[in-house]
């Protein structure tokens, strides 16, 4: 930073001085820039390093199997790929409608003050510790689940075979809930100032066209601001993927594949999280690194994912707003 | 300002100076997190009277002691579950020399449930809890434990198991003793910090465990001894080896302990789960230091066999107070002659 700022603030009688210190600058903040990638290259050379021994024994074996044991040296990752993208899956879910919602309410309908209140205790809320979100969900959420959620589910739902079998309170949708709970202040906070930023004059022309005022929000504005609302979206998301210490707290630890969301289930930052302190032996430990090349792979392709879509969505989007 | 700052920066270095000059050593090592609140209370009273020797621990977990004793990059490790014959080979390769076991405590497991309208202490048979593990006994009318709960009235509910997801040395003793009273458990689970468990829920730390218990009916899981007792938990009597009930405290396990000492290896690599003994509580452990058999510096050499050697005697004192159980009499002397073989 400091050097960036040097040539702004110094003295600009000297043009020769001013292009070096710009020079300086590009090349520190180049490197600055760089060492980002470095670091995603050099986190990828190591995953990749240290999960010699399960690669070679299990190849791709280890990402369709699902036992996992320490014991007779056999890994899986199946079960704890599922549960990340299931629970990862349900708070988006519950997070967007709810998010986005509140973010249209904030930036289109509310007035300035209560909007910057509320955004105020939103930023709050981005910045609770997630271990604090995790004793909400012990505390709160598994007890409500079991006592009201879980049963009222069944008897309304539960010919669906989502919602079937028993309810221990913790499980998929409980780490789902408390996993929403924690990423719609994100999709709240990015989405309000997207929409904040979309220029007057696109409402102001839509009204002007006799639209009503929920139809320029709908219609004009959140088309307008889609692009930064997806990135909201993917922010989120990736918070789910490699939130660990809440849904440990309440996804109840056990690797299982099941199409109930009720039952227990286990994610991949969870169980690195669990094991590694204790993992003896090098094909536990190096498999338990491989998971983490895993999340990471997965983080990385559905952000590739996220990208596609991003780019397809908006090139249709100006499409129409031509015609 | 700045002059204050720089006689304060002399007056740090002088006093550095001179603890560098009395010669004060460090030692360190890593390991267990169970017996963690005993050792720092060891370090910490063994610093009081040796001013000269701090001794640093980091409870980091068991396997992470294993691997950075034998990496050789802490002084002496712990750990809740002995060095297998594979790590000690390991360790033997790397330096040349061996690494040496040695009991400081004794920690224990008990069973811990929460059914609805049932306050009676619970008796579990070998059968009974290895059953519920297993996911063969799956209800609380089960005949295999009404059996040994005469009178109490038990429900026709589910039992939901609840294990520990964290890698732990509490783990480990629960599914040694499995392996010893259930050969299904040993030939399909087996025993260690963390096993592919058959059913259940896991909770991260005792109080995971914990929790999931006070907050689940027909629940049913393990807990630390310790753990139970500061937080005065309900826990249930064990059948053990001669076939009468006891209640986990610390004078059972302690007596766990002395009914295997007759048995004791040289190396101290034992378990006492399910030791005999008419009044020994059978889901006991040791937890163990493990001191390598050669130090460079003959001075950290004599200050860690110091210690140990005060931990066997009057450290042991301080060992009731913090709810562990302090060994019996007979291993703590077999302990000192082994002492002789650190040089």
């Amino acid at each position: 930073m400091a050097p960036s700022a040097g040539p702004v603030s110094g003295s600009r009688s000297l043009l020769s001085r001013l292009r070096e210190g710009d020079e300086i600058a590009r090349i520190i903040t180049f490197l600055f820039a760089a060492s980002v990638v470095l670091i995603t290259l050099l986190l990828v050379y190591d995953l990749w390093q240290d999960s010699v021994l399960p690669r070679h024994k299990f190849g791709f074996h280890f990402f369709v199997t699902s036992v996992w044991d320490p014991i007779f040296d056999q890994f899986g990752a199946l079960p704890f790929i599922y549960g990340t993208l299931v629970t990862a899956g349900v708070s988006l879910l519950l997070a967007v409608p709810l998010g986005l919602g509140a973010a249209i309410f904030l930036a289109e309908l509310a007035p300035a003050r209560v909007s910057d209140t509320l955004e105020f205790f939103i930023d709050l809320l981005a910045a609770v510790p997630s271990v604090i979100y995790g004793l909400l969900g012990v505390f709160i959420v598994v007890p409500l689940m079991r006592e009201y959620i879980q049963p009222g589910l069944k008897k309304t739902l539960g010919f669906l075979p989502l919602f079937s079998g028993p309810g221990y309170g913790v499980g998929f949708l409980t780490a789902g809930i408390v996993l929403a709970i924690m990423v719609i202040p994100y999709i709240i906070s990015v989405s309000r100032e997207v929409l904040l930023s979309v220029p007057r004059d696109q409402r102001e022309a839509a009204l002007g066209l006799g639209a009503t005022r929920w139809e320029s929000t709908w219609r004009v504005v959140v088309p307008f601001a889609r692009t930064g609302i997806m990135g909201s979206i993917f922010l989120a998301l990736a918070r789910a993927l490699g939130e660990t210490m809440a849904v440990t707290m309440v996804i109840g630890n056990t690797p299982t594949i099941s199409a109930s969301l009720f039952s227990p289930g286990y994610s991949i930052a969870a169980v690195i999280a669990n094991e590694f302190t204790e993992a003896t032996g090098d094909l536990y430990l190096q498999s338990l690194i491989e998971l983490g090349l895993v999340l990471f792979l997965l983080t990385f392709i559905l952000n590739g994912l996220a990208r596609i879509l991003i780019i397809v969505t908006s090139q249709r989007g100006s499409g129409v707003g031509h015609a | 300002m700045k002059r204050i700052s720089k006689g304060l920066l002399l007056v740090a270095f002088a006093l550095t100076a001179v603890v560098w000059a009395k010669g004060a050593l460090s030692i360190n090592g890593a390991g267990a997190t169970f017996p963690y609140p005993m050792y720092s209370k060891w370090f910490d009273e063994y610093h009081k009277k040796n001013p000269d020797l701090q001794i640093n621990y980091q409870s980091i977990g068991s396997g992470g002691g294993i691997k950075q004793v034998t990496e050789g990059t802490v002084d002496f490790g712990a750990t809740d579950g002995p060095m297998n014959d594979d790590q000690l080979k390991a360790y033997q390769e790397k330096h040349g020399f061996g690494i040496l076991h040695f009991p400081t405590v004794l920690g224990a497991d008990v069973p811990t449930y929460n059914i609805p309208g049932v306050t009676a202490e619970l008796n579990f048979t070998q059968d009974a809890v290895a059953g519920i593990f297993l996911g063969k006994i799956t209800k609380w009318n089960d005949p295999a434990i009404t059996g040994a709960n005469k009178g109490v009235s038990l429900p026709a509910n589910d039992i939901v198991v609840v294990h520990r997801s964290d890698g732990s040395g509490t783990s480990y003793i629960w599914t040694d003793y499995l392996s010893k009273v259930s050969e299904e458990w040993k030939n399909k689970v087996g025993k260690g910090t963390s096993v592919n468990w058959p059913v259940g829920l896991g909770g991260k730390g005792n109080e995971g465990v914990a929790g999931l218990i006070k907050q689940t009916p027909n629940s049913f899981g393990y807990v630390e001894l310790i753990y139970a007792i500061q937080n005065n938990m309900p826990y249930g009597r064990v059948r053990n080896s001669s076939g009468s009930f006891i209640k986990a405290d610390l004078a059972s396990v302690t007596e766990a302990a002395a009914g295997a000492s007759k048995t004791m290896p040289d190396d101290f690599r034992v378990s006492i789960t399910d030791a005999p003994g008419k009044k020994a509580y059978p889901i006991s452990s040791f937890t163990w230091l493990l001191i390598p058999e050669k130090f460079s510096e003959p001075a950290k050499r004599d200050a860690i066999k110091g210690f140990v050697k005060w931990m066997l005697g009057d450290g042991q004192s301080y060992a009731e107070a913090l709810s562990y159980s302090r060994l019996p009499k007979e291993v703590a002397t077999k302990e000192v002659k082994a002492l002789d073989k650190v040089q």
